[in-house]
């Protein structure tokens, strides 16, 4: 039992240990920029001495948002069709095909919409074809196993005497699901959705490969786009000394990015309808 | 146990006792300079010490200057450096070991073959977005350049962009083989990498009218070119000696020019 704990204790550790650690190396250059001027300042310089991270900001917020209006409708239909709609036969095949889709590596993804989607955007829509759209499209497909598969199991997890009693009630099916299940369904739901953002938020190798990396802030979809995770993984090899100090200030902000979506995630989820 | 946490104490006090030169027969010397150079000097070191187990290379960053004050206070037997030697830093002597080269490079079907220095700020400073102002098609100039810090990014803004910062709307990538990719699949993109990593997929432009080759970088007829130089103070010992002739060696040569420097003896044109 002691061993059981400490190996717990040792996941709070390495938690603890790398927020202290991060802190440590990126705040003192936060404190010394100023805040505001960090997380607003549009202009990313480091040969300058120019640290705002505002833009990049923006690009990870385009990109998220995007991979959310991708992933969110698709993983909710295929959980909803997996578990009510899919003829019995079908159900087991389809089910762990789409948990497989988590078992492709990032790099493979990035290297996918690389040689596929970058240059069909740059040639039927125009741009340099690395943009804000190849990133969602990729990340999309990236957070949708997430989402469908926590949507399935809460969906699973709604007792029979709902749809029962509701089907008996004269509700058509599509009734059924719409008015009765993912409402029963909603804490559930969320947290899919809540932890696909973290993914998109988070995700590196894939995003760097299709973003294009442009310091500018997109104004269109088609444009290019560097996101937070992005810019660390992307000037890491070189840094020292205050640039290196600024990348770990961005994984500060990044951290508390993810940190407050999943503050945000458990107050959702325990809300309303999660209290019974 | 405690013998035996002793006994790996005692061997470990030994390996570094034998790593300080001590009676081990370990010879150790230090470079330390430019880190543009760093990277090139680090795999040319590896590869001496596998040919050399007894003699370590130590190296170090820093930059240029930092370097050569090392070899003039006798902190280091050897300085890297990515600029000519000032007045001050007498006493040392340079040795061109490679010249790193870069070249602007399109996509094969661009129209445009020659650039002038100018033309090439102005389109990197984001102050001219369009092909059709260089001499081609009209069409969106898509450009593409290193991330911060990286050192063929330092050299192509020290010797091409005369103190303008790069545009914001270049896309930016982590290596001379994701900027090749970029250019190779684009038509519509300009950007820059080392010159020995030019292939068939890409075009080099002149620049000036002068063509990017390894000859005119010798010649001194191609300007985005700087040298990189090994320095060396007054008096040098023989194992810093015997270090500089393997990278100038036909082996040290050719381990450069694999990583896209242009050799400046021995291995003919690239």
């Amino acid at each position: 039992m002691a061993a059981l704990r400490l190996a717990a204790l040792s996941t709070l550790l390495a938690l603890v240990l790398i927020a202290i650690f991060i802190l440590a190396e990126g705040l003192p250059l936060i404190l010394h920029e100023g805040p505001a001027r960090f997380i607003l300042g549009r202009r990313w310089a480091p040969g300058d001495g120019d640290y705002g991270i505002g833009n990049l900001l923006a690009g990870t917020a385009w990109v998220t948002a995007g991979a959310l209006l991708i992933g969110v409708p698709l993983g909710l239909s295929i959980a909803v069709f997996l578990c009510e709609v899919a003829p019995p036969p079908l159900a087991p095949f389809l089910k762990p095909a789409v948990e497989l889709l988590a078992a492709i590596p990032s790099v493979v993804y990035g290297f996918v919409g690389l040689v596929t989607l970058v240059p069909l955007i740059r040639t039927h829509l125009g741009g340099p074809g690395f943009s804000v759209l190849a990133c969602s499209l990729v990340l999309g497909v990236m957070i949708l196993p997430t989402i469908a598969s926590v949507t399935y199991d809460s969906l699973r997890a709604v007792p029979s005497a709902y749809r029962e009693g509701s089907l008996a009630l004269g509700a058509a099916r599509w009734q059924t699901i719409t008015r009765v299940l993912i409402p029963a369904a909603r804490p559930g739901i969320l947290a899919g959705i809540i932890l696909g953002t973290g993914r998109a938020l988070g995700e590196t190798m894939a995003v760097l490969m299709v973003a294009g990396n442009a310091l500018r802030a997109p104004t269109s979809p088609l444009d290019p786009v560097r996101t937070l995770t992005g810019n660390i993984a992307l000037e890491m090899g070189y840094a020292a000394g205050e640039h290196r100090q600024a990348l770990f200030a961005t994984g500060v902000v990044l951290f508390l990015v993810i940190f407050s979506v999943n503050v945000v995630a458990r107050a959702l989820v325990r809300g309303p309808s999660g209290a019974r | 146990m405690p013998g035996c946490r002793w006994r790996s104490c005692l061997a470990l006090f030994l390996l570094l006792a034998a790593g300080c030169g001590g009676p081990g027969g370990l010879e150790t010397i230090t470079v330390a300079g430019s880190t543009s150079v760093l990277p090139y000097v680090e795999y040319l070191a590896e590869e001496y010490m596998a040919a050399n187990p007894q003699v370590r290379v130590n190296v170090q960053g820093g930059g240029s200057t930092a370097g050569l004050q090392a070899v003039m206070a006798g902190a280091a037997d050897l300085g890297m450096a990515s600029r000519p030697l000032h007045p001050t830093e007498a006493g040392l002597t340079a040795i061109t070991i490679a010249w790193d080269a870069i070249a602007v490079v399109v996509h094969p079907s661009n129209e445009v073959v020659s650039l002038s220095g100018e033309q090439i700020r102005a389109v990197f400073a984001g102050l001219v977005r369009d092909w059709s102002e260089l001499g081609g098609p009209h069409r969106p100039v898509t450009v593409v350049s290193r991330e911060e810090g990286s050192g063929t990014r330092e050299a192509f803004t020290a010797l091409v962009m005369g103190g303008l910062p790069t545009t914001d709307r270049a896309l930016v990538q982590d290596s001379n083989g994701a900027v090749r990719e970029v250019v190779a699949a684009d038509p519509a993109a300009v950007g820059y990498l080392s010159l020995g990593l030019v292939d068939g997929r890409i075009r080099a432009l002149a620049v000036d009218g002068e063509r990017p080759t390894a000859r005119a970088v010798l010649a001194g007829e191609y300007r985005l070119a700087r040298p990189f130089l090994l320095v060396r103070p007054a008096e040098t010992g023989p194992v810093p000696r015997e270090f500089l002739d393997f990278v100038l060696g036909p082996r040290g040569q050719s381990l450069l020019a694999e990583e896209g420097l242009v050799p400046v003896a021995g291995t003919g044109d690239r």
